[in-house]
Protein backbone atom coordinates (compact mmCIF):
# COMPACT_ATOMS: atom_id res chain seq x y z
CA UNK A 1 0.00 0.00 0.00
CA UNK A 2 1.42 3.08 -0.25
CA UNK A 3 1.27 5.84 2.63
CA UNK A 4 1.60 9.51 1.54
CA UNK A 5 2.91 12.51 4.36
CA UNK A 6 1.64 16.25 4.12
CA UNK A 7 2.89 19.65 5.60
CA UNK A 8 4.47 19.28 9.03
CA UNK A 9 3.60 15.64 9.32
CA UNK A 10 5.59 15.31 5.96
CA UNK A 11 8.57 17.19 7.73
CA UNK A 12 8.53 15.29 10.80
CA UNK A 13 8.34 11.80 8.93
CA UNK A 14 11.29 12.81 6.61
CA UNK A 15 9.39 11.21 3.83
CA UNK A 16 6.51 12.43 1.38
CA UNK A 17 5.78 9.14 0.46
CA UNK A 18 6.63 5.22 1.63
CA UNK A 19 5.07 1.82 0.12
CA UNK A 20 4.59 -1.06 2.83
CA UNK A 21 3.21 -3.80 2.86
CA UNK A 22 0.17 -3.53 5.62
CA UNK A 23 0.32 -6.16 8.72
CA UNK A 24 -2.09 -8.51 9.24
CA UNK A 25 -3.18 -7.08 12.56
CA UNK A 26 -3.65 -3.56 11.24
CA UNK A 27 -7.31 -2.99 10.40
CA UNK A 28 -8.37 0.52 10.54
CA UNK A 29 -6.93 3.80 10.56
CA UNK A 30 -5.77 4.24 14.06
CA UNK A 31 -4.35 0.89 14.07
CA UNK A 32 -2.01 1.96 10.95
CA UNK A 33 -1.06 4.89 13.04
CA UNK A 34 0.22 2.80 15.95
CA UNK A 35 2.30 0.78 13.02
CA UNK A 36 3.79 3.70 11.60
CA UNK A 37 4.67 5.03 15.12
CA UNK A 38 7.28 2.56 15.51
CA UNK A 39 8.73 2.65 12.25
CA UNK A 40 11.11 5.74 13.08
CA UNK A 41 11.44 8.73 15.38
CA UNK A 42 10.70 11.16 13.04
CA UNK A 43 7.32 8.59 12.55
CA UNK A 44 6.62 8.31 16.20
CA UNK A 45 7.41 12.48 16.56
CA UNK A 46 5.05 13.27 13.63
CA UNK A 47 1.94 10.94 15.30
CA UNK A 48 2.58 12.29 19.07
CA UNK A 49 -0.27 14.73 18.92
CA UNK A 50 -2.85 12.19 17.92
CA UNK A 51 -5.24 15.47 17.97
CA UNK A 52 -3.57 16.92 15.28
CA UNK A 53 -3.80 14.29 12.94
CA UNK A 54 -6.08 13.79 9.87
CA UNK A 55 -6.15 11.02 7.19
CA UNK A 56 -8.00 10.35 4.02
CA UNK A 57 -8.40 6.73 2.73
CA UNK A 58 -7.86 5.89 -0.92
CA UNK A 59 -8.61 10.55 -1.23
CA UNK A 60 -11.85 10.63 1.04
CA UNK A 61 -11.46 12.36 4.51
CA UNK A 62 -12.13 9.33 6.75
CA UNK A 63 -11.80 8.50 10.39
CA UNK A 64 -9.55 6.97 12.75
CA UNK A 65 -11.87 3.98 12.56
CA UNK A 66 -12.31 3.36 8.79
CA UNK A 67 -11.13 0.17 7.81
CA UNK A 68 -7.79 0.02 5.62
CA UNK A 69 -6.63 -2.58 3.30
CA UNK A 70 -3.12 -3.81 1.32
CA UNK A 71 -3.58 -1.39 -1.99
CA UNK A 72 -5.15 1.61 -0.65
CA UNK A 73 -3.44 4.93 -0.63
CA UNK A 74 -3.44 6.10 2.62
CA UNK A 75 -2.34 10.11 3.59
CA UNK A 76 -1.77 11.73 6.98
CA UNK A 77 -1.50 15.27 7.37
CA UNK A 78 -2.66 18.31 9.60
CA UNK A 79 -5.72 20.06 9.28
CA UNK A 80 -6.28 21.80 6.23
CA UNK A 81 -5.68 25.58 6.00
CA UNK A 82 -6.45 26.60 2.16
CA UNK A 83 -8.48 29.20 1.18
CA UNK B 1 -19.70 23.08 -16.35
CA UNK B 2 -17.79 24.55 -13.58
CA UNK B 3 -14.14 25.69 -14.11
CA UNK B 4 -11.73 24.12 -11.60
CA UNK B 5 -8.10 24.85 -11.38
CA UNK B 6 -5.23 23.90 -9.13
CA UNK B 7 -2.39 26.29 -9.96
CA UNK B 8 1.18 28.21 -9.39
CA UNK B 9 0.34 30.96 -11.63
CA UNK B 10 -1.66 33.77 -10.90
CA UNK B 11 -5.67 34.22 -12.32
CA UNK B 12 -6.69 37.40 -13.82
CA UNK B 13 -10.43 37.93 -12.32
CA UNK B 14 -11.62 40.28 -15.32
CA UNK B 15 -10.97 37.30 -17.76
CA UNK B 16 -12.40 34.54 -15.71
CA UNK B 17 -15.68 36.62 -14.69
CA UNK B 18 -15.83 37.21 -19.14
CA UNK B 19 -15.53 32.90 -19.76
CA UNK B 20 -18.65 32.82 -17.15
CA UNK B 21 -20.85 35.32 -19.46
CA UNK B 22 -19.31 34.64 -22.45
CA UNK B 23 -21.78 33.47 -25.18
CA UNK B 24 -24.91 33.73 -23.17
CA UNK B 25 -27.58 36.36 -22.11
CA UNK B 26 -29.20 34.21 -19.30
CA UNK B 27 -26.43 35.28 -16.68
CA UNK B 28 -28.14 37.69 -14.24
CA UNK B 29 -25.04 37.88 -11.94
CA UNK B 30 -21.93 37.06 -11.03
CA UNK B 31 -20.12 36.67 -7.79
CA UNK B 32 -16.95 36.78 -6.55
CA UNK B 33 -14.66 36.57 -3.57
CA UNK B 34 -11.11 36.48 -4.18
CA UNK B 35 -9.01 35.53 -1.32
CA UNK B 36 -5.63 37.54 -0.92
CA UNK B 37 -2.21 36.88 0.83
CA UNK B 38 -2.21 38.99 3.98
CA UNK B 39 1.49 40.25 5.54
CA UNK B 40 0.45 38.72 8.66
CA UNK B 41 3.12 39.33 11.51
CA UNK B 42 5.48 40.60 8.61
CA UNK B 43 6.09 37.02 6.49
CA UNK B 44 7.98 37.32 3.88
CA UNK B 45 5.80 34.55 1.68
CA UNK B 46 2.98 32.15 2.04
CA UNK B 47 3.89 28.76 0.63
CA UNK B 48 0.83 26.39 -0.40
CA UNK B 49 1.11 22.63 -0.39
CA UNK B 50 -1.73 20.38 -1.67
CA UNK B 51 -2.27 16.66 -2.27
CA UNK B 52 -2.49 16.50 -5.59
CA UNK B 53 -5.73 13.86 -7.23
CA UNK B 54 -7.42 14.80 -3.93
CA UNK B 55 -7.38 18.29 -4.29
CA UNK B 56 -8.88 18.14 -7.46
CA UNK B 57 -11.74 15.24 -6.41
CA UNK B 58 -12.71 17.40 -3.45
CA UNK B 59 -12.96 20.53 -5.01
CA UNK B 60 -15.13 19.19 -7.73
CA UNK B 61 -17.50 17.31 -4.81
CA UNK B 62 -17.55 20.64 -3.13
CA UNK B 63 -18.59 22.56 -6.41
CA UNK B 64 -21.23 19.69 -6.95
CA UNK B 65 -22.82 20.03 -4.02
CA UNK B 66 -23.12 24.46 -4.65
CA UNK B 67 -24.77 23.50 -7.92
CA UNK B 68 -27.21 21.29 -6.31
CA UNK B 69 -28.33 23.54 -3.78
CA UNK B 70 -28.37 26.98 -6.49
CA UNK B 71 -29.46 27.25 -10.17
CA UNK B 72 -25.87 28.32 -10.97
CA UNK B 73 -25.17 28.89 -14.77
CA UNK B 74 -21.24 29.04 -14.24
CA UNK B 75 -19.15 28.60 -11.13
CA UNK B 76 -14.75 28.71 -11.28
CA UNK B 77 -12.89 27.78 -8.11
CA UNK B 78 -8.87 28.78 -9.38
CA UNK B 79 -6.29 27.92 -5.96
CA UNK B 80 -2.82 28.66 -6.39
CA UNK B 81 0.06 26.68 -4.83
CA UNK B 82 3.47 27.10 -4.11
CA UNK B 83 5.20 30.40 -3.21
CA UNK B 84 2.71 33.45 -2.97
CA UNK B 85 3.82 36.80 -1.87
CA UNK B 86 1.88 39.03 0.36
CA UNK B 87 -0.42 41.27 -1.44
CA UNK B 88 -0.69 38.42 -4.07
CA UNK B 89 -4.18 36.69 -4.56
CA UNK B 90 -4.24 33.26 -3.59
CA UNK B 91 -7.84 31.74 -4.69
CA UNK B 92 -10.48 32.99 -6.77
CA UNK B 93 -13.86 32.08 -6.68
CA UNK B 94 -16.88 33.04 -8.80
CA UNK B 95 -20.68 31.79 -9.00
CA UNK B 96 -22.71 32.92 -12.01
CA UNK B 97 -26.43 32.85 -11.74
CA UNK B 98 -29.74 34.14 -13.24
CA UNK B 99 -30.59 36.15 -9.45
CA UNK B 100 -28.26 37.74 -7.44
CA UNK B 101 -29.07 35.84 -4.38
CA UNK B 102 -28.01 32.46 -5.69
CA UNK B 103 -24.83 33.54 -7.17
CA UNK B 104 -23.62 35.27 -3.65
CA UNK B 105 -25.04 32.70 -1.45
CA UNK B 106 -23.03 29.63 -3.83
CA UNK B 107 -20.19 32.04 -3.67
CA UNK B 108 -19.78 32.29 0.38
CA UNK B 109 -20.77 28.04 0.52
CA UNK B 110 -18.17 27.66 -1.66
CA UNK B 111 -15.04 29.81 -0.07
CA UNK B 112 -16.42 28.76 3.41
CA UNK B 113 -16.18 25.26 2.22
CA UNK B 114 -13.17 25.39 0.56
CA UNK B 115 -11.02 26.41 3.35
CA UNK B 116 -12.01 23.35 5.89
CA UNK B 117 -12.73 20.73 3.08
CA UNK B 118 -9.43 20.86 0.32
CA UNK B 119 -6.24 19.72 1.30
CA UNK B 120 -4.23 22.41 1.30
CA UNK B 121 -2.01 23.89 3.69
CA UNK B 122 0.06 26.85 4.27
CA UNK B 123 3.40 27.50 5.53
CA UNK B 124 4.44 31.07 6.79
CA UNK B 125 7.95 32.39 5.57
CA UNK B 126 10.23 34.76 7.62
CA UNK B 127 12.78 37.32 6.29
CA UNK B 128 14.93 35.66 8.48
CA UNK B 129 14.52 32.81 7.60
CA UNK B 130 12.33 31.05 10.23
CA UNK B 131 9.06 29.29 9.42
CA UNK B 132 5.77 28.68 10.51
CA UNK B 133 2.36 26.11 9.90
CA UNK B 134 -0.89 27.98 9.02
CA UNK B 135 -3.40 26.58 12.42
CA UNK B 136 -6.94 25.79 11.30
CA UNK B 137 -8.86 28.30 13.03
CA UNK B 138 -12.08 26.73 14.77
CA UNK B 139 -14.41 30.12 13.07
CA UNK B 140 -13.50 28.05 9.91
CA UNK B 141 -15.05 25.14 10.87
CA UNK B 142 -18.07 27.27 12.21
CA UNK B 143 -17.95 29.15 9.02
CA UNK B 144 -18.67 25.89 7.06
CA UNK B 145 -20.81 24.23 9.67
CA UNK B 146 -23.38 26.53 9.13
CA UNK B 147 -24.70 25.29 5.65
CA UNK B 148 -25.45 22.04 6.95
CA UNK B 149 -28.50 20.12 6.83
Amino acid sequence: MQILYFAWVRQKVGLGQEALDLPADVADVAGLIRFLSARSPGHAAAFAQAKQIRAAVNQEFCAPDHPVRNGDEVAFFPPVTGG
Amino acid sequence: MARILVQEACFDVAAEQALLAEGRVDVGGIAAFTGLCRADDGISALVLEHYPGMTERALEKIVAEAEARWPLTGCTVIHRVGRILPGEPIVLVLAASRHRSAALEACAFLIDWLKTGAPFWKREEFSDGRERWVEARASDDAATARWAG
